[in-house]
């Protein structure tokens, strides 16, 4: 499988505070990776540099053979990396369809002021199928606000699949749900894995393990483990950082 | 709520009531403020509604739509009157020329103090709006050779209005009302396009929830400029309609009190609704119109209401009424 995406010693530092130091790990195409760790591992700050969010202290990001660094935000998704927020993250007051077709039209034709944005059919027909996707079609004319936290969320991931990413970063895409709400975001990225990279930051363990082919473990702002969740699972020194979690180890 | 278009994914709901309502609006704003003038007291009344109106109109494509409120927005309004008042008195040029002139300005101006303004945010961002606007104020009031200062801008009158071979008489209040509602509808068209085009749909994204839209892939802040220079343009536009209307261009219409009046009439008349800046502007004046006859006072009351307003009507006497009217949620 060919490398998608490479960070080279990447390290963040807030004032004296050290948030990452020295991350070097790759991404391969096609293969659904997780970031996982305890609280204030990390996962969080990487997760930002990784989507432009944040500029890194040190280091450098390289996708698609093409160097990273120094890029506004807003062209990290126009480079094919597109996400999703630890906290959900929609345009409240708008209707589900409209939040999905705004987001899809941002790579095409943003600042078009002489068309009718309604009769871009390509781009409704987009937001439509990621809609679908996420089994949120039947919503599309409700206010985004309206629908549930399990909804929102499912809708925060058809606005990050709509532009089609190359690779999509997803953080907790299960937190504050209940078990009947994970199981349905668990089998829609299940779906999702089948096509595209994804790449997972998760909380919870046993989920983790069960849908990656690969997981990436941080600790204090440093990579601990890298390896297939049948390694991680055995590995002594993630035993020992995750003893006593209350998320509950395996 | 929408026109029909080939390659729709699904069957679209059936459209309500009144769903066809936003497609119309604006000639069904066109239609209401054809017969303003004789529903209301004065015809000087209805010009000043007319007028307000497109000024408030243009601030709403960024307060209501964008969401950035700017306190500054008197100083489009004012550029535009002045442009158009000097360059019709000092340099003798067509009054539709001298439009052109002093909305291109006006929108220079705007793309000066946007790109100072629009790098900041919330609180900040109405702070530096206020005192750039206020620096354009001492500016107009030092210059005096050019402003005519304290005094205002006089010595321009345009009289007869020469278009497409018609000779109208200006100084009838009825022909005037009707040349300017010209000018009026054109800028309605304008601001129509803008939000129906994917432009349109950018703004509403950012005002919605800026991080989301960065990371969807918008430049943020250079969309936020475009939208401050468009709304200046517009805004200047009403300008451009005051200095035709009066013939002197008032000093105070470049303080922050106008600022204030704007951001008053875009509450009381509806944010984020189309026609709500012509409905707030005409209830802030008919309000200032009728108290100010038994006080001179007045402000009070209309400052009383306003809070009411803003407490038990936060969208405004328009937006209140559209939600009650079957429309869709999606364009007002």
């Amino acid at each position: 499988m060919s490398e998608l995406l490479r960070a080279e010693g990447i390290g963040k530092r807030f004032g004296g505070f050290v948030a990452l130091e020295d991350i070097t790990v790759s991404f391969a195409a096609g293969q659904l990776t997780s970031i996982i760790g305890p609280n204030g591992a990390g996962k969080s700050t990487f997760f930002n540099i990784l989507s432009g969010a944040l500029t890194p202290s040190s280091g450098k990001l390289h996708f698609r053979g093409r160097e990273l660094n120094g890029l506004p935000q807003h062209r990290f998704a126009h480079q094919g990396i597109s996400r999703s927020y630890q906290i959900t993250n929609i345009f409240p007051d708008l209707t589900v369809h409209e939040n999905v077709r705004v987001a899809a039209q941002a790579l095409t034709v943003s600042y078009d002021i002489w068309r009718n944005r309604t009769r871009l059919a390509q781009l409704k027909a987009r937001a439509d199928t990621a809609l679908e996707a996420v089994g949120l079609l039947d919503k599309r004319g409700e206010l985004a606000k309206f629908l549930s936290h399990g909804q929102q969320r499912a809708l925060e991931i058809a606005i990050a699949l709509v532009s089609e990413p190359e690779l999509l970063l997803l953080d907790e895409p299960t937190a504050g749900m209940g078990p009947e709400e994970t199981k349905d975001m668990v089998a829609l990225l299940e779906r999702l894995a089948e096509k595209r990279t994804v790449l997972l930051v998760e909380h919870k363990m046993k989920m983790v393990l069960g849908l990656s082919k690969r997981v990436v473990v941080l600790h204090h702002g440093g990579l601990l483990a890298d390896g297939a969740p049948d390694e991680i699972r055995s590995n002594p020194e993630v035993r020992r950082v995750y003893l006593g979690q209350s998320e509950g180890y395996g | 709520m929408t026109s029909p278009s080939s390659g729709e994914a699904v069957a679209k709901p059936a459209p309500s009531g009144l769903g066809w309502l936003p497609d119309q609006r604006v000639l069904l704003s066109i239609a209401v403020l054809a017969v303003l003038p004789w529903l209301l007291p004065s015809k000087a009344l209805a010009v000043n509604v007319l007028i307000y109106g497109v000024v408030v109109m243009g601030y709403n494509l960024l307060f209501g739509y964008t969401g950035l409120l700017s306190f500054g927005q008197a100083a489009f309004f004012g550029a535009g009157a002045y442009f158009n008042g000097i360059a019709i008195g000092r340099y003798g040029v067509p009054w539709f020329v001298a439009v052109a002139i002093a909305v291109f300005l006006s929108t220079c101006l705007a793309a000066a103090i946007g790109v100072v303004s629009t790098r900041t945010r919330g609180i900040y961002f109405s702070m530096v709006t206020l005192a750039l606007a206020q620096l354009v104020y001492y500016v107009a009031l030092q210059a005096a050779s050019f402003t005519g200062g304290e005094n205002g801008l006089r010595g321009f009158t345009v009289d007869r209005i020469n278009l497409f071979g018609l000779s109208v008489n200006f100084l009838d209040p009825v022909n005037k009302y009707y040349v300017l509602m010209g000018l009026a509808a054109l800028a309605m068209w304008f601001q129509s396009r803008i939000l129906n085009s994917p432009f349109g749909a950018v703004i509403e994204a950012i005002r919605e929830n800026e991080q989301r839209a960065r990371a969807c892939g918008y430049n943020v802040e250079c969309c936020k400029l475009i939208v401050f220079m468009l709304s200046g343009a517009i805004s200047s536009l009403g300008g451009c309609m005051l200095a035709l209307h009066l013939s002197i261009v008032p000093l105070d219409i470049l303080h922050y009190q106008t600022s204030g009046m704007i951001v008053m009439m875009v509450l009381l008349g509806g944010a984020r609704s189309f026609f709500g800046p012509f409905v707030g502007a005409a209830t802030f004046l008919i309000l200032e119109d009728v108290i100010s006859l038994w006080t001179p006072h007045w402000q009070i009351f209309v400052g009383a209401i306003f809070v009411l307003f803003v407490l038990f009507l936060p969208k405004g006497i328009w937006g209140t009424l559209l939600d009650v009217l079957p429309i869709g949620k999606e364009r007002r």
